[in-house]
C-alpha cells in the first residue's frame, strides 16, 4: 500500500464493505499511521446491496476520516437493470463490472486496491499481487509481470491501469483471526440473526426491502441465518446458522463442508467462469 | 479435518490461540508435470483436508471428464488454476496454495519444471525458505533436477527436499532410491556452501510417506514429506542480520511530525538506537517507532513500523536506515547475477531502469562478463542474455545505492531490471560486490569549463542529432547545414555514421548490441564535442529509441536536438543512392535497417524533415530557422 502511495498518481481503494474490504481498510489505517490513508475510498453500489451494508460504510468513512467515492451505472438504473428482472449474469455485468469500469475511466484512477485473494478460487491463484489492466481494463493471464522478493514495478502507460490485491496471500482463516485479534468491527450481517429468508434460484436469500417481487414474498420464512459473503441480497445466499460471535462463526467455518464462494451465484454458471470474468473486467 | 476437529469442537478459543502461533513455511515444488508435481501438491492439500466438500466433488466431476486416473480422483486438476493451462495439461505460471496442518501454516509456489519457465521457477523462489525437488524414481537425476537446485540455491533457499517419487513404479526399491541419493549428492557438492539435503522415497500418487510412515519402505527410517515440513527449523535469517529499512514513505500527517515509514527488511530497531541514513551516510538517533495503537519498544524484521529521529537528518523515498555501526555497502557501481526473463534481448550498453527495496534508478549494462548454463552450471561465453538466459553483468547506475550482497541478505541484495519503453520487468538481478573502481577513479576539475570554451567560440554548444533510415538523405542535410553554419562563423564538426565506422567503431557489426555500443561511443564524442563549445552535427542511422535516449539524456539540458529525416523505406529504397538496399534486398547484407532490423521512428523529435517535399538546401534552412528562432544566434 506504501508503494502504491509513493509510485501512483491518483490511487484508490475499492470497498465492497464486506470483511475482506474490513481488513483491508484497517491495514491500510496501520500502514500509514498517523496519517490518514492518502487515497479515497470507491464502492460500486449495484443498487441491490443490503441496507445494513450501505449504513455500515457511510459510518465506517465518517470515522476514519477517508474520502468516500459511490458509483452507480445510473444507464443501468434507467434501463431497470436488476437481478430479478435480468437474472444475475446481466446484473453482475451491467452494474458491477460495467459500473467499475465507468468509474474508473470517470475518475481516471491508475491504481484500485481490491480485497480479492488468492485461496478464494482456482483462476485467482495465479493472479499478481500487481496486476496489469489495459487501457480497456482487460487482464491477460498469459501476459503478468513477474514479481520477486517484495519488489513491486508499478510503473505503466498513460490510460493502463493496475488493481492491487495487498491481501492476496491471506486466507479465508487469516481474515476470520485478524478481525478477533484486532477487533476490527464488520457489518452485523455476519452473524447470525432472525431473518425473513425466501427460497430463490436454489439459495435463501434475505427479503431486505419491497423489491423482491410479491409472490416470491409471500413464501417468506423467519429463519436463524447468516451470511458468509456479502453481495447484492439477491445473489448472496444466507446459510442457517445461530453463531452470533466471532469464535461461533469461526468455529462453524472451520467445521463445514463447503467452501466459502459456494454461497455466490455467479461463480456457479460454467468451470472458469471466474476467469473469464476476469479477462473482461470484473474485480 | 479429522485430526484438529475435536480441538474445533470442544476449544475453538484454544485452537485459535495455538493456530496463531504456527510457524510460518513457505516453499516451492520444482518438476515437471510429468513427475507428479500436481498431484502431490493435490494430495498434501487431500490429506491436510483442505478440500472442501463443494471443491471435491468438482474435481469428482472434473477428473471423469478431463483426468488422466480413469475413475479415481486426479489431484492434478485442483491446482492447475488456469484454463488454457488445463487444456494444454501443463502449469504455464506460479501458482500460490495455502494449508495448514495443527503444527505450521503453508506457503507453496507451484512453478512449472520445463527450462522455458526458468524465470517462473526464480520468482517462486525469491520468496521461498524451501524447495522440493521431484524426481521420477524411474529416471533419476536428471538435467532438470540439475537447473533447479541451481536456480533454487541461488535464489538464497538453503534447503532442499529430493522427492523421490513414483517409488510404486520401482517397487519401492531401496537400491533404487540410494542411488539416486548418492547421485544427487555427489552433484550437490558443487552448489553454494552450507545447503541441507534431505531424500524421501515416495509415491504421491498412492500417498507413500506423504503424511505417514509408508509400510511399503520399512528400509526408510527418515520422516515422511508431511512430517519433514512440520518440524524442520524456519531458521528466519532476517533476524539475526543487522539492521535495515528502506525508506518507503515520508510520513507528514502535520507540521509536528515527521517520520519514516517502511518495512524493517533485517535486523531489529530500538528507540535510542544510533543509526545511518544511506547513501548519505547521516548518523542520528531513533526517537519513537510509531505504529497504530502506541509505541514500541522494539520492532524486528518483517514489521511495518514508522520511525522518528532524534534530529533533522534530511531522508526521502529509498534511503535506506541501517544501524550505525555495520552499515549497509553504498556504491554507484557493481557485479551481479542476472536471470534474464523477457522475449527481447539484454543488450550491455543499454539503459535500464533498476529497482532496489524502495529505490528506482537508471542503470547501464556496462559488460556481460559470461553466461551460466543453468543445466550445469558451468560458465560459457556470452555477448547478450536472452529469455531464461543466467549471466554475470557489470552495472552502472546514475547515482550511489545502499545494498548487500546477495549472499549476506537476501532482502537487500536482489534487484529487479524494468524495460523504460515497455515498464516490463525484464530481468532479476543478486548483487555480488561492488566496483573498487567505481570508488577511485575521480573527475578531474578543470579551471577552463565549458562555458568558457564555448564563450571563446562565441556561440552556444549543440548536438544535431540525424537519424533516419539509410539513404534518408541524414549525411546530405548535415553537409548543407554545415557549409551554412561554417558561413555565419559557427565552429562545427560533423560526426558521420560511415566515417566513424572506420576508425573508432571499425570492430563493431550491426547487430543489435554493436549497434547499441555504436551510438554509445559516438553520443561520447559527441558530449566530448560539445563541451569542446562545437556545433556537432551527428548523422547516424541510431534505429533505437532507447540509444537516442540515453544520447540525450547526456547533454546539458536543452542542448540536445533530435533530427528525423523522415523519409519512407519505399522512398529511400528507390533512391538508393550506395546500392545498399539492392544487396540487402538479394542477401548480401544482414541486418540492414528497416528490412531484418527494426527502425523505431521518433515520436518527439524536436525537427522532422520531409525530403518527399523537400530539399537538402531548403531542410538545412528548415533547421537554421528553427535554431534562430530560439535564440542560438543571439549573442
Amino acid at each position: 500500500m506504501r508503494e502504491v502511495a509513493a509510485e501512483a498518481e491518483n490511487p484508490v481503494m475499492l470497498y465492497s464493505v464486506g470483511k475482506d474490504s474490513a481488513v483491508m481498510l484497517h491495514l491500510a489505517m496501520k500502514a500509514f499511521y498517523p496519517s490518514v490513508p492518502p487515497f479515497p475510498l470507491m464502492h460500486v453500489d449495484t443498487t441491490w446491496k443490503f441496507r445494513e451494508m450501505i449504513e455500515f460504510r457511510d459510518r465506517k468513512a465518517a470515522e476514519i476520516g477517508m474520502d468516500l467515492i459511490v458509483h452507480t451505472n445510473q444507464e443501468g438504473v434507467e434501463a431497470g437493470v436488476g437481478p430479478f428482472t435480468h437474472g444475475s449474469a446481466v446484473h453482475t455485468d451491467v452494474m458491477k463490472t460495467q459500473a467499475l469500469k465507468q468509474a474508473l475511466d470517470k475518475y481516471k484512477f491508475d491504481v484500485a486496491f481490491g480485497g480479492a485473494r488468492r485461496d478464494e478460487e482456482k483462476s485467482r491463484a495465479k493472479e499478481r499481487v500487481f496486476s496489469f489492466r489495459t487501457a480497456e481494463h482487460r487482464w491477460d493471464p498469459k501476459n503478468q509481470r513477474p514479481e520477486l522478493w517484495n519488489l513491486y514495478n508499478a510503473r505503466i502507460h498513460k490510460g493502463e491501469s493496475i488493481r492491487c490485491f495487498p491481501i492476496s496471500n491471506w486466507t479465508e482463516l487469516d481474515i476470520w483471526q485478524y478481525i478477533r485479534r484486532e477487533q476490527i468491527e464488520i457489518v452485523p450481517l455476519y452473524y447470525a440473526a432472525k431473518r425473513p429468508v425466501v427460497e430463490w434460484e436454489g439459495s435463501q436469500i434475505m427479503l431486505d426491502d419491497d423489491r423482491v417481487p410479491p409472490e416470491l414474498a409471500k413464501t417468506a420464512v423467519e429463519k436463524f441465518v447468516r451470511f458468509r459473503t456479502l453481495g447484492c441480497y439477491p445473489l448472496t445466499g444466507a446459510v442457517e446458522s445461530t453463531a452470533d460471535t466471532l469464535e461461533d462463526i469461526i468455529q462453524e467455518m472451520l467445521l463445514t463442508t463447503s467452501s466459502e464462494r459456494q454461497g455466490r451465484t455467479i461463480d456457479r454458471d460454467q468451470a472458469a467462469s471466474m476467469e473469464k470474468k476476469k479477462q473482461e473486467g470484473y474485480f | 479435518m479429522s485430526h484438529i476437529d475435536s480441538l474445533i469442537a470442544e476449544d475453538i478459543t484454544a485452537y485459535l490461540e495455538a493456530h496463531e502461533n504456527k510457524s510460518l513455511l513457505r516453499f516451492i515444488t520444482c518438476g515437471s508435470v510429468d513427475d507428479g508435481k500436481s498431484t502431490l501438491i493435490g494430495r498434501l492439500l487431500y490429506d491436510s483436508k483442505m478440500i472442501f466438500e463443494d471443491q471435491l466433488d468438482a474435481l469428482e466431476r472434473d477428473s471423469k471428464k478431463q483426468g488422466t486416473q480413469g475413475e479415481n480422483i486426479d489431484f492434478a486438476l485442483l491446482v492447475d488454476g488456469l484454463a488454457a493451462e488445463r487444456e494444454q495439461g501443463i502449469t504455464i505460471d506460479v501458482a500460490y496454495r495455502f494449508f495448514s496442518t495443527d503444527k505450521r501454516k503453508f506457503i507453496v509456489a507451484d512453478t512449472p519444471g520445463h527450462e522455458q519457465y526458468t524465470r517462473n521457477m526464480a520468482t517462486g523462489a525469491s520468496t521461498a525458505d524451501l524447495a522440493i525437488l521431484l524426481i521420477d524414481a524411474r529416471k533419476g537425476v536428471l538435467t532438470q533436477t540439475r537447473r533447479h537446485s541451481f536456480i533454487a540455491s541461488s535464489l538464497g533457499i538453503r534447503k532442499l527436499v529430493l522427492a523421490i517419487n513414483k517409488m510404486d513404479l520401482v517397487d519401492y526399491d531401496q537400491a533404487v532410491f540410494e542411488k539416486i541419493e548418492r547421485d544427487f549428492l555427489e552433484f550437490a557438492e558443487e552448489l553454494s556452501a552450507g545447503i541441507e539435503i534431505q531424500a524421501i522415497p515416495m509415491s504421491a500418487l498412492e500417498g507413500a510417506n506423504i503424511t505417514g510412515a509408508s509400510e511399503q519402505t520399512p528400509w526408510y527410517d527418515g520422516p515422511s514429506l508431511m512430517e519433514y515440513l512440520e518440524t524442520v527449523p524456519v531458521d528466519d535469517a532476517r533476524l539475526s542480520a543487522p539492521f535495515r529499512m528502506p525508506v518507503q514513505w515520508v510520513n507528514r500527517p502535520n507540521l509536528d511530525f515527521r517520520g519514516f515509514s517502511g518495512q524493517i527488511a533485517s535486523g531489529s530497531i530500538k528507540p535510542g538506537d544510533r543509526v545511518k541514513t544511506l547513501p548519505s551516510a547521516k548518523e542520528t538517533t531513533i526517537e519513537r517507532i510509531v505504529v497504530h495503537g502506541g509505541d514500541l519498544d522494539e520492532a524486528v524484521a518483517g514489521q511495518s513500523v514508522t520511525l522518528t529521529f532524534a534530529d533533522e537528518v534530511d531522508t526521502s523515498r529509498g534511503d535506506v536506515i541501517c544501524v550505525a555501526s555495520d552499515p549497509a555497502e553504498v556504491a554507484d557501481q557493481f557485479q551481479a547475477r542476472v536471470l534474464w526473463m523477457a522475449d527481447k534481448d539484454m543488450l550491455p550498453g543499454r539503459r535500464y531502469l533498476l529497482k532496489i527495496g524502495a529505490k528506482t534508478v537508471t542503470a547501464t549494462v556496462l559488460d556481460l562478463k559470461f553466461g551460466i548454463d543453468v543445466n550445469t552450471i558451468q560458465d560459457k561465453p556470452a555477448k547478450t542474455l536472452g529469455l531464461n538466459d543466467f549471466g554475470v553483468i557489470t552495472l552502472g547506475l546514475d547515482q550511489p545505492i545502499a545494498f548487500d550482497p546477495y549472499d549476506v541478505n537476501r532482502e537487500t541484495g536482489g534487484f529487479i531490471l524494468i524495460d523504460r519503453m515497455t515498464n516490463n520487468t525484464v530481468g532479476l538481478g543478486l548483487i555480488d560486490f561492488a566496483l573498487r573502481r567505481a570508488g577511485n577513479i575521480h573527475w578531474q576539475a578543470l579551471d577552463v569549463d565549458r562555458v568558457a570554451l564555448a564563450q571563446q567560440k562565441e556561440q552556444k554548444p549543440a548536438v544535431l542529432w540525424f537519424t533516419g533510415l539509410s539513404g534518408s538523405g541524414k549525411s546530405t542535410i548535415a553537409n548543407a547545414l554545415q557549409q551554412k553554419l561554417f558561413a555565419m562563423g559557427k565552429h562545427t564538426f560533423v560526426l558521420d555514421g560511415d566515417n566513424v565506422r572506420h576508425g573508432l567503431n571499425r570492430d563493431l557489426g550491426f547487430t543489435d548490441v554493436d549497434r547499441v555500443e555504436n551510438i554509445r561511443r559516438v553520443s561520447n564524442v559527441a558530449k566530448l564535442m560539445s563541451d569542446a563549445g562545437l556545433i556537432t552535427l551527428v548523422s547516424f542511422i541510431s534505429p533505437f529509441r532507447s540509444e537516442r535516449q540515453m544520447a540525450r539524456n547526456m547533454m546539458a539540458e536543452g542542448e540536445f536536438v533530435e533530427v528525423f529525416v523522415d523519409t519512407p523505406l519505399a522512398v529511400a529504397e528507390e533512391r538508393d543512392v550506395k546500392g545498399l538496399y539492392k544487396r540487402a534486398r538479394a542477401g548480401e547484407i544482414k541486418n540492414f535497417t528497416g528490412l531484418d532490423s527494426p527502425y523505431e521512428a521518433p515520436e518527439n523529435a524536436e525537427i522532422r524533415i520531409n525530403t518527399v517535399e523537400m530539399t537538402a538546401d531548403e531542410a538545412a534552412d528548415q533547421i537554421l530557422n528553427w535554431m534562430r528562432e530560439r535564440g542560438w544566434f543571439e549573442a
